[in-house]
């Protein structure tokens, strides 16, 4: 009797326990307030079991640093860097439970549930956000610089084979559409009218039109990615000035008719740099009607940036964004202190608010590239839920009616264990602050199939030694005693290879993996403890019992 | 009471050469369908994007092919995936026009934008309900840690039915184990099911419940030794299958209720999970019974242990009388019906 009781405690204590962790609780998330576009906190009521993101839907980022374009040496450091600020902009940018966690050395997974705009959330991620200010090319020394270049390119493009095709661009260009673009050029093309006549076809300065500031240029949109491949070339990099650093403009400025992209030569010192930002917001200029960022500097930032704007006044200042120069650098009238504006022109509010935010969360130390990417819909989560409970409530009534038809007491017995379970197995699911995957489902109800095994074996073990004439109360001890060593073997031998898949799967699979882990355990104690216990309570009322109901 | 093969006495090890016909029949052609044209690996593994999308109307394959082709993706698969409409489109690594530029990443959004185009705009005409890019590197990557996987499950069970059981036991249950895995192979490439690192885990799951079955049939072989110390190796796998049939037939009675209810309810992406473990109970049965236990026999022979009783396995059935257990009777006459 005082076993039975103790047993009863010790089943009672991991019920409630289960019960309790199974409660729902009030979970606070931050969610972005449509109206203001603000993070707000928000408290919810719900059963406390992380669902994955191919059940609630929602992006998955693997990312690595980018070694494209040059390579980083400490890749370890960068990528934890770039964890402190990825993770700074996605609390700001607001997604519930964002999961942002370095896997191996030198790769940042990202995990944001529920979010519907993947290609904004990616782009928020990844965006370096960089910010400089730079002085134009004041003294034009990169124009002056033009038909040194030009020589050089001619001399080489007669004689390096392989730039065939960029040649064949240039002098096509200038065979038909030279008239045209000199006429409809913006106003300051008598520059670069001057270097053109004067040097006949340059294969560089050809494409180049004066813009209306020092160190501005204008280049025809379809032009870009010749310019481009010209500019990159060595002999053309060395013959750039030193202390000048060319730089693509954002804008795309339509003059007659034509699309022609900004290029600026500017000083390669920048005079502050967003290192100094301490805070960024987004507004409407009213009137203008422009998306702005207005940004504070921090004091010391302050001080610097009036010297420096106290030194150049007159001068232009590029606003440089991860490489690229913000529309058309402004001229600095007077010292500028610690407060500045960036314009956007005609963008979107969201895409200022967007900026504002990576600016205020600072730069990514590297560049980062994505290597694996998964987006799940809410809906497509929904509905493989909603598959997933029927699959599992259709097997597990499958699996009752043929315990309770073919064991029938002892099969009741076996499905109300089974019931203590799938409670069990939920609330270590919950407890250890595991993820229920979609895997994981399958892996929960393809385990209750399995977990009534153990009951199998030892109702069938009463069997046999019911049939060698024991009796019941002996039946049934020695069915639990010889069912042991194979019920203890076979749990094993699947916990191991579940263990093995947990090393080496990932997110879904390893759902999965826990599923089957935590099942294996929960099984081993209702099925063996917890009706064991039941057998004792039955046997215990009728200790006359002759046969057994198994 | 209903009782299913209670005292049975069925000679399965009789059988065996047929079964060893029958599971070289299904096995040969199916690896060396494998071996000549591979398998279809998921884009977890060979890198590349994989877009889900959710039509207005049943638009059909060819409309979203011409949408792909008028965008320069050529060689993208396209297959309809549960619901009339819904489609998968499947880019691949290593095919010359299928991805954009060498970037898994911007292929999704290209072939966002081309069905954009052709269909019309995003929520109304269509919609995208998953998307996964991967790139090579991590395509690689899982490629190794699945064979690892699968590597290390068969060293981790090895070691532990070394220590558990006779060493002869574990190599019989290793060789049954290999040739579950050999047999699912030649079934996934049969129904030419995807790959994906979920039906991996289905290959190991089954590994482990194959192994149960050899392990329960395995534990009664090595009670029964104990107990019957006059009779051969060969009927005593018999009395232990028998014995232990009709937990096998219960236990893959529910078991197979749960991978069924799986493969016809709980959608198109565990599909290929819920049938090859439901291939695999009845290949891990199987070679519970006709592969574990007969080697394990061949095993005795070649390498007698103590009682040296494997090396008169072989003799011919029935020279010694076989002795089911004492049985208080009565209720075998229904169950013999039932059969």
């Amino acid at each position: 009797m005082r076993t039975i009781r103790s047993r009863l405690i010790a089943i009672g204590g991991l019920l409630v326990l289960a019960v309790w962790q199974l409660i729902p609780t009030n979970v606070t998330q931050r969610v972005r307030d449509p109206a203001t576009g603000r993070m707000k906190d928000t408290t919810i009521r719900r059963v406390p079991i992380n669902l994955g993101l191919d059940l609630q839907g929602g992006i998955h980022l693997a990312l690595e640093v980018d070694q494209s374009k040059g390579p980083v040496p400490d890749c370890a450091d960068a990528i934890q860097r770039a964890e402190k600020v990825v993770r700074t902009r996605i609390d700001e940018f607001g997604t519930s439970e964002p999961v942002v966690q370095i896997q191996g050395r030198c790769r940042l997974i990202v995990e944001l549930a529920g979010e519907k705009d993947p290609a904004r959330a990616k782009s928020i991620i990844q965006r370096t956000a960089f910010l400089e200010f730079r002085i134009t090319d004041m003294k034009n020394l990169f124009r002056d610089a033009l038909p040194e270049i030009d020589k050089a390119l001619r001399r080489a493009g007669v004689t390096v084979a392989g730039q065939g095709a960029a040649a064949a661009s240039v002098t096509q260009l200038f065979g038909t559409d030279t008239g045209k673009a000199k006429a409809k050029a913006p106003k300051g093309k008598a520059a670069a009218k001057d270097t053109t006549d004067l040097n006949a076809p340059g294969a560089l300065s050809s494409l180049l039109f004066q813009g209306q500031l020092p160190g501005e240029y204008l280049v025809p949109e379809e032009q870009v990615p010749v310019a481009e491949s010209l500019l990159a070339r060595p002999d053309v990099q060395r013959l750039i000035p030193r202390g000048i650093e060319l730089r693509w403009g954002t804008e795309v400025l339509s003059r007659a008719g034509r699309s022609y992209r900004t290029l600026y030569a500017a000083e390669d010192r920048p005079i502050i740099t967003g290192e100094y930002l301490q805070d960024a917001k987004a507004t409407r200029d009213p009137l203008t009607n422009q998306s702005v960022v207005n940004f504070v500097l921090s004091r010391r930032g302050g001080r610097i940036f009036e010297r420096e704007t106290g030194r150049h006044v007159n001068d232009y200042m590029a606003i440089i964004l991860d490489g690229r120069v913000q529309g058309q650098p402004p001229v600095i009238k007077s010292q500028i202190g610690q407060r500045g504006q960036i314009e956007l022109g005609a963008k979107p509010l969201q895409d200022a608010q967007d900026l504002a935010l990576v600016l205020k969360a600072g730069a990514l130390p590297a560049p980062l590239t994505i290597i694996e990417e998964r987006t799940i819909g809410p809906s497509l989560g929904q509905d493989s839920i909603r598959d997933g409970i029927r699959a599992g409530v259709v097997g597990v009534a499958l699996v009752v009616l043929i315990m309770v038809g073919y064991y029938r007491l002892s099969g009741v017995l076996s499905v109300a264990a089974l019931a203590l379970y799938v409670v069990f197995t939920l609330a270590g699911l919950a407890g250890f602050g595991f993820t229920l995957t979609l895997p994981g489902l399958a892996g929960l109800v393809l385990s209750v199939g399995i977990a009534v095994d153990a009951n199998v074996l030892i109702f069938e073990r009463i069997r046999e030694e019911l049939q060698h004439g024991k009796l019941v109360r002996t039946a049934v001890d020695e069915g639990f005693k010889h069912a042991m060593s194979a019920i203890i073997d076979s749990n094993v031998s699947t916990a191991l290879t579940a263990f093995i898949l947990y090393l080496v799967g990932t997110g879904p699979v390893q759902g999965f993996a826990i599923t089957l882990i935590i099942g294996i355990a929960a099984s081993m104690i209702t099925a063996i403890f917890v009706v064991r216990t039941f057998y004792m309570i039955w046997l215990d009322r009728r200790p006359d019992m002759v046969t057994l109901s198994v | 009471m209903i009782r299913l093969f209670a005292n049975a006495n069925y000679d399965f090890i009789k059988w065996r050469r047929w079964a060893y016909g029958l599971t070289a029949a299904i096995i040969i052609p199916g690896f060396a369908l494998f071996l000549v044209r591979g398998l279809n690996y998921s884009i977890e593994f060979t890198g590349g994007t994989l877009i889900q999308v959710q039509t207005a109307e049943p638009v059909g394959p060819e409309r979203i092919r011409s949408a792909l082709d008028a965008a320069g993706i050529r060689d993208a698969e396209i297959q309809q995936f549960g619901a009339a409409n819904e489609y998968v489109i499947r880019a691949r690594l290593g095919r010359a026009d299928a991805v954009v530029e060498g970037s898994t990443e911007t292929t999704a959004a290209a072939v966002d934008s081309a069905l954009a185009r052709a269909l019309g705009p995003s929520p109304d005409h269509y919609k995208v309900l998953r998307t996964e890019a991967v790139g090579p590197k991590v395509g690689r990557e899982l490629q190794g840690k699945a064979f690892l996987a699968i590597f290390f499950s068969f060293i981790v069970t090895l070691v532990y039915l070394a220590i558990r059981f006779e060493w002869r036991f574990g190599l019989a249950a290793v060789l049954a184990t290999a040739h579950d895995i050999l047999s699912t192979i030649a079934f996934i490439r049969y129904l030419d099911l995807e790959v994906s690192l979920v039906v991996v885990g289905a290959v190991l799951t089954m590994v482990g419940y194959s192994l149960n079955d050899t392990i329960i049939i395995f534990d009664r072989v090595r009670e029964n030794l104990r107990k019957f110390r006059r009779q051969n190796l060969y009927e005593i796998l018999n009395l232990s299958i028998n014995e232990t049939l009709p937990r096998s037939v219960l236990t893959h009675g529910t078991t197979m209720a749960t991978t069924v209810a799986l493969v016809l309810l709980a959608g198109e992406v565990l599909r290929p999970f819920a049938l090859v473990m439901t291939f695999a109970i009845f290949t891990g049965t199987f070679s519970s019974i006709y592969i574990a236990a007969p080697l394990l026999m061949y095993i005795e022979k070649r390498w007698p242990g103590e009682d040296a009783r494997g090396a008169r396995a072989l003799r011919p059935a029935g020279s010694v009388p076989l002795t089911p257990p004492p049985s208080s009777g009565g209720s075998e006459a229904r169950s013999k019906a039932a059969v």
